[in-house]
């Protein structure tokens, strides 16, 4: 009789806390944003300087909003597309507590110092092996649930977050391997280039697994959701899926261009990126065109704004990408703003986004609502986040530009134009706008975290009833076997 | 469609198949780039002219990492000719050979460090890292008051030498003994200028640009 529900419970849990780490991670970016605006907000309080805070807003968005909405999403879907109830469910609910502790921890202690200062993995080795506990956890519930599944075919969307889960598992692993001090200090096993080549493997590809393959997963299943239209087609969505986890692989090195890392790796690198637009753009068109035939749903639904925004901005930042990854743009766009303008794009846009607009979609089902608590409230947010998405994003891309030329203008003698600091001065105007930018973005996470709350509202006074698991016709050879009656 | 599908919807009803296809397809580009490089490092031993960091250094250097210096310093010279104008001869992989973990960065709000060593006197540092707007008036560097305050502790020194001594760099065991004494009366301030004025002084000698993968 409990197996034949859906296990929503944890789904909430992961739900709740994205949008609450959402603020807080965002927050802590238009502090930093500030402090480079204005640097008297750097006070003599070590932990709140910018460069102490700058790990924790990128850990907090990418690991603790990021993470607990794939996570949630992934448990939604998993057991959605099996007709199945999750498996494991005691080590779920582990993985949950685990998850946020172990953000928490990461949070409060780079701040404190304690970083391995490498580029979105700073947490200390026990943070780092807390977090590959709960992720082989989450992996054995993933492919537990996939295992007992009802539905001979596995979905494409768990293909993605399957790939999610091995590839950013393997990722994390590799590139914390350290030998320690002491709980607090470590030093890699990888120094110099290989340490930067291993890095940038890492960086590159925890992009590509964590913050596409994860949200394409998300995208796969919510956006035939919410378009309620069948996927514009399936087997592209295949093609895509093996191109993209191998070809990404390969990209790492356009990271390093022109510097010390061996040629050779630098044109691999810069080829595979070019090579790379493809499967992007598949997945982008694949999801566009699965809104023809319902695309007033646009003008009415903004979970569904949110999702074709989202899905716009994911083709903008891939191929910028690639182009970026072309050695002579490289050299213009390499240590500037504009990497900061195309990470935001894809985060803000794509990542934010649809992440924004699945959790409107998943919210009301999970939470037993029709629908959410504020329709208006939606759309609040939908505007100030695409008003704060451009201000951020073009803002950067200005700057980004404006440094590159600069860095580089060469008077006829051959003698340099713009001293360094000319070029600071040049973008100080450009990171307030970004300020204000960042601060529109935060604001409509606020408004969600409310519309959430309020649509919690049965949840938290537990009157929710369990969904039921949709019984399949019998299939004589159906493998698995259905589960048998309730005893 | 082409009958070859039948073998393909395998994999789309078999979550093992899966798992394994999608663990070998993501770890060939990781292998095929970094096992060539690791296997390198391992056999090629640093050139005689770059030393491990000395203990003050090594203190200074773990205070950058632990303070983010590398969110807007880097210290990678691209071998570009606008950036070997500004900065200095282009920075070569021998050089960071020592560096756990490496430093190269990936934005400068600030310019680039790594060749800073020499560039500027001791005290100027010291004034710029208490309040960078009194020597730099346009600058948004963060002020970092609290490492002038801080005396640094003789007593981890030696267990972090050890730990990379382990990992193959090259410091002796007299060193290791004699480090607590380097440290004496130093303030994490000492520290950072030290790794500092340190930075690009070890110039590979003239005509050695054969090295692992000069940009050029």
């Amino acid at each position: 009789m409990y197996r034949n529900t859906y296990n929503d419970q944890i789904v909430r849990l992961f739900l709740l806390s994205a949008a609450a780490w959402g603020v807080i991670g965002m927050s802590i970016g238009v502090f930093a944003a500030a402090q480079l605006a204005w640097p008297v907000l750097n006070t003599d309080i070590p932990w709140l300087s910018f460069s102490r805070i700058r790990p924790a807003h990128t850990f907090g968005v990418i690991f603790a909003f990021g993470g607990s909405a794939l996570m949630g999403t992934c448990y939604y879907v998993v057991q959605r597309t099996g007709h199945v109830r999750l498996a494991f469910e005691k080590l779920a609910t582990f993985t949950y507590w685990g998850w946020q502790f172990a953000c928490l921890l990461a949070i409060v202690t780079v701040p404190l110092g304690f970083t391995q200062s490498k580029e979105y993995a700073e947490p200390e080795w026990p943070i780092d092996i807390l977090i590959a506990v709960v992720w082989v956890s989450f992996g054995i519930v993933f492919f537990g649930t996939l295992a007992r599944r009802r539905i001979q075919h596995i979905y494409v969307a768990n293909w993605y977050y399957g790939a999610f889960i091995i590839a950013v598992g393997l990722l994390h692993i590799v590139n914390n391997l350290v030998v320690p001090v002491s709980l607090t200090k470590s030093y890699p096993i990888y120094s110099g280039v290989v340490d930067a080549m291993v890095q940038w493997w890492y960086g590159h590809n925890a992009v590509a697994f964590f913050l596409t393959a994860g949200f394409l997963g998300m995208m796969y299943y919510f956006v035939p959701r919410q378009a309620q239209q069948p996927l514009w087609s399936y087997r592209f969505s295949i093609v895509n899926f093996w191109a993209l986890i191998s070809i990404y692989m390969w990209a790492g090195s356009h990271h390093l261009l022109y510097t010390a890392l061996p040629d050779w790796v630098q044109s691999v690198g810069m080829a595979f990126s070019l090579v790379l637009l493809m499967p992007s753009w598949g997945s982008a068109a694949n999801g566009l065109l699965t809104f023809n035939g319902s695309w007033d749903k646009v003008r009415v639904d903004p979970a569904a704004k949110f999702m074709v925004v989202a899905l716009v901005f994911y083709a903008a930042s891939t191929f910028e990408g690639s182009m970026m990854a072309i050695k002579s743009v490289n050299s213009l766009s390499h240590y500037t703003d504009w990497t900061v303008a195309h990470v935001h794009s894809g985060s803000i846009g794509w990542v934010a986004m649809i992440t924004i607009g699945s959790l409107y979609a998943m919210a009301p089902r999970a939470l037993g609502r029709p629908a959410m608590h504020s329709k208006a409230g939606m759309e609040v947010h939908f505007w100030l986040h695409t008003g704060g998405l451009l201000l951020y994003v073009v803002s950067m891309w200005v700057a980004g530009v404006t440094e590159g030329v600069m860095w580089r203008a060469t008077n006829p003698d051959g003698s340099l134009v713009h001293s360094f600091i000319a070029s600071l001065e040049a973008v100080k105007p450009l990171y307030m706008i970004r300020f204000l930018g960042g601060l529109m973005v935060v604001s409509g996470m606020v408004v969600m975290a409310w519309n959430l709350w309020h649509t919690a509202a049965d949840a938290r006074a537990k009157l929710i009833v369990p969904v039921p698991i949709p019984v399949p016709e019998p299939i004589a050879h159906q493998m698995p076997a259905p589960l048998p009656a309730a005893s | 469609m082409a009958g070859g599908y039948k073998y393909f919807e395998k994999i789309e009803k078999n979550a093992v198949l899966l798992g394994v296809g999608i663990a070998v397809m993501v770890s060939l580009g990781g292998l095929a780039e970094v096992t060539p490089l690791f296997m390198r490092a391992q056999a090629v031993e640093a050139p005689a002219h770059i030393k491990p960091y000395d203990p003050l250094r090594l203190i200074g250097k773990d205070i950058y990492v632990r303070d983010g210096c590398y969110l807007c310093h880097t210290q990678m010279i691209r071998a570009q000719r606008f950036e070997v104008q500004r900065y200095g001869p282009y920075s070569t992989a021998e050089e960071s050979v020592y560096d756990r973990p490496h430093q190269w960065g990936s934005k400068r709000t600030g310019p680039d460090l790594a060749r800073v060593g020499g560039k500027y006197s001791d005290e100027w540092h010291r004034l710029h890292l208490l309040d960078p707007r009194q020597v730099v008036p346009e600058s948004n560097m963060p002020a970092y008051r609290w490492l002038a305050e801080r005396r640094l502790d003789a007593a981890d020194v030696q267990a972090r030498m050890r730990v990379l001594q382990f990992l193959g760099d090259p410091y002796t065991d007299e060193e290791i003994a004699a480090a607590p004494d380097a440290l004496e009366g130093h303030t994490e301030m000492d520290a950072l200028i030290a790794y500092l004025q340190g930075l690009g002084t070890t110039r590979p000698p003239a005509g050695a640009s054969e090295v692992v993968g000069s940009g050029q």
